[in-house]
């Protein structure tokens, strides 16, 4: 218990913590981001892996004894002195300002789409705007391999893209 | 283990189990809070990196402005209902 107690000691330093925290929040992101229908939640998983890949940067100019990257050294101690490399600090400071743009822009188009079409469901969108590109081009709608079967078992397509000729 | 690194996992353990939080929890308000207190804890964790314009950075436009922008979003999406209990899964949403 003890040799496990030294081992953590040594071993778990703040960087390896937070490297596991960014690479945590870059999966959960990601997993998020293939499996999930919502597509307001598409959004906040957005928001996560962007929040990982920020992390993952600023962790990237990180030294284990530096101090802020602000020049406060005079000529006397400035080989002493280690820094933080500033260069990914500057990059992620630009790159939250354009995430919160980014954000916005998506939640504008997911609002869009919900006064259309009234539904945040990816498969249900998907369907209704094959409908609408049927209905406009006086055509049925193609029958995709991907589709379940149970919409053409209701003939529901059909009969909606029939009823409006 | 110094202090910083036992801050740094008491903060990584809230922020990921917020992350899973966010995907999961049926409340959309919830959602959208669990998504601020992942930004909260990041501004923490970049304050613990000595990085302190990317922390007052993050704090006042990644929580404060993005999470006024999806609570916005929340009002015009019909989600803004404290009791819902609606799944994403069966495609159903209370705004219909």
């Amino acid at each position: 218990m003890t040799h496990f107690a030294n081992y953590l000691t040594t071993y778990l330093t703040t960087e390896i913590i937070l490297y596991t925290g960014a690479i945590g929040l870059l999966v959960i992101g990601l997993l998020g981001l293939l499996v999930l229908k919502n597509i307001f939640r598409l959004l906040l998983s957005l928001v996560i892996f962007e929040s990982g890949a920020n992390l993952f940067l600023v962790l990237s100019g990180f030294r284990a004894n530096g101090i802020a990257p602000i020049l406060t050294s005079t000529q006397e101690n400035m080989s002493q002195l280690v820094m933080n490399d500033p260069v990914p600090q500057a990059l992620v400071l630009t790159a939250i300002v354009i995430g919160v743009g980014i954000q916005a822009l998506a939640l504008s188009l997911i609002i869009k789409i919900y006064q259309r079409y009234r539904t945040l469901d990816m498969n249900e969108i998907h369907r209704k705007l094959e409908q609408d590109i049927a209905g406009i081009s006086q055509s049925t709608p193609l029958a995709s391999q991907e589709q379940p079967l149970y919409l053409y078992q209701k003939n529901s397509l059909v009969q909606n893209n029939e009823g409006e000729k | 283990m110094d202090i910083s690194a036992l801050i740094a996992l008491i903060i990584v353990f809230i922020m990921l189990s917020s992350a899973l939080c966010v995907l999961f929890l049926p409340n959309m308000i919830a959602a959208v809070m669990a998504s601020s207190v992942i930004s909260l804890s990041l501004t923490i964790i970049f304050a613990l990196l000595k990085a302190p314009d990317v922390a007052m950075t993050e704090a006042a436009i990644g929580a404060g402005l993005g999470s006024l922008i999806l609570a916005i979003g929340l009002k015009r999406l019909n989600y803004f209902n404290i009791e819902s209990h609606q799944s994403n899964v069966s495609g159903t949403d209370p705004g219909q």
